[in-house]
């Protein structure tokens, strides 16, 4: 279990997974889900790289900010998200295509 | 024994997280995407970050997955039966990612990476504070910055009408 490799590939399954969560879904909340998969697939990484590849604490940092990004990523979309039901009624982003309401 | 726990969680993060993109109800994601949440910080232990993972924890599941919860129960009126919400092209989606599957492992496998004997930090928070005040404290602040941005949006976005 001690490899960088072992890290990778579960950084490598989760980041696949999220992005199949972004293409395949319809419902803008869980396109948000899949996002998320994706960050924390990314930050996998940076703390693999942290402990095996010599980064040390700096790739700590850079997760913690990753994080930070998240969390003002997450309140923006979803102000976003609950806007466009307001006007459109739904959040199945297939149906939202135009500018006006 | 560390064996066991790692794989089992390994397991938890990324069965939960297949029943994230897959489960029809939105709801059953937002509890999955809970436990992959979990399961990502306990991985965060594994590498020895354990502020990050503390910090995984108290903002992803303190505050995003409450987030997330607030949008599904606000964008879907209670009456209506149907939250749930199908994925479209399953097949076509399923074949590309497994395709990037393959590509990234067959990466990871060849290349030659750059690894270091690793020694264990005595104390990681202590060390985070220092950094974040010493070198990095101008992206500290525009993180702050960030922040308030945010918050002033999406307060902003979110109002209804005047």
């Amino acid at each position: 279990m001690d490899s960088l490799n072992t890290y990778l590939f579960i950084a490598a399954i989760l980041f696949s997974l999220g992005l199949f969560g972004v293409i395949t879904r319809r419902n803008g909340v869980a396109v948000l889900m899949g996002i998320e998969l994706i960050l924390n697939a990314a930050n996998l990484n940076f703390l693999a790289f942290a402990k095996y590849g010599g980064m040390n604490i700096v790739g700590h940092i850079f997760a913690l900010f990753v994080i930070i990004m998240a969390a003002a990523e997450a309140a923006v979309a979803l102000a976003i998200i609950i806007n466009i039901y307001n006007n459109f009624r739904t959040i199945n982003i297939d149906d939202v295509r135009e500018l006006q309401q | 024994m560390i064996d066991v726990a790692f794989w089992f969680v390994v397991i938890l993060t990324l069965g939960s997280a297949l029943i994230v993109v897959l489960n029809e109800k939105l709801v059953y994601s937002a509890i999955a995407l809970l436990f992959t949440l979990f399961g990502v910080a306990s991985l965060y232990v594994f590498l020895w970050a354990d502020f990050l993972a503390g910090a995984q924890v108290v903002i992803y599941v303190g505050g995003i997955l409450v987030l997330i919860i607030f949008g599904i129960m606000l964008t879907n009126r209670i009456t209506s039966v149907n939250i749930s919400h199908t994925s479209v092209q399953k097949g076509m989606g399923g074949v590309a990612v497994l395709g990037i599957i393959i590509v990234l492992g067959i990466m990871i496998l060849n290349t030659p990476w750059y690894q270091t004997e690793f020694v264990e930090p005595a104390q990681t928070t202590a060390t985070i504070g220092t950094l974040l005040m010493m070198e990095y404290l101008l992206p500290f602040e525009v993180a702050s910055l960030l922040l308030l941005a945010a918050l002033i949006g999406a307060a902003m976005l979110s109002r209804s009408g005047e």
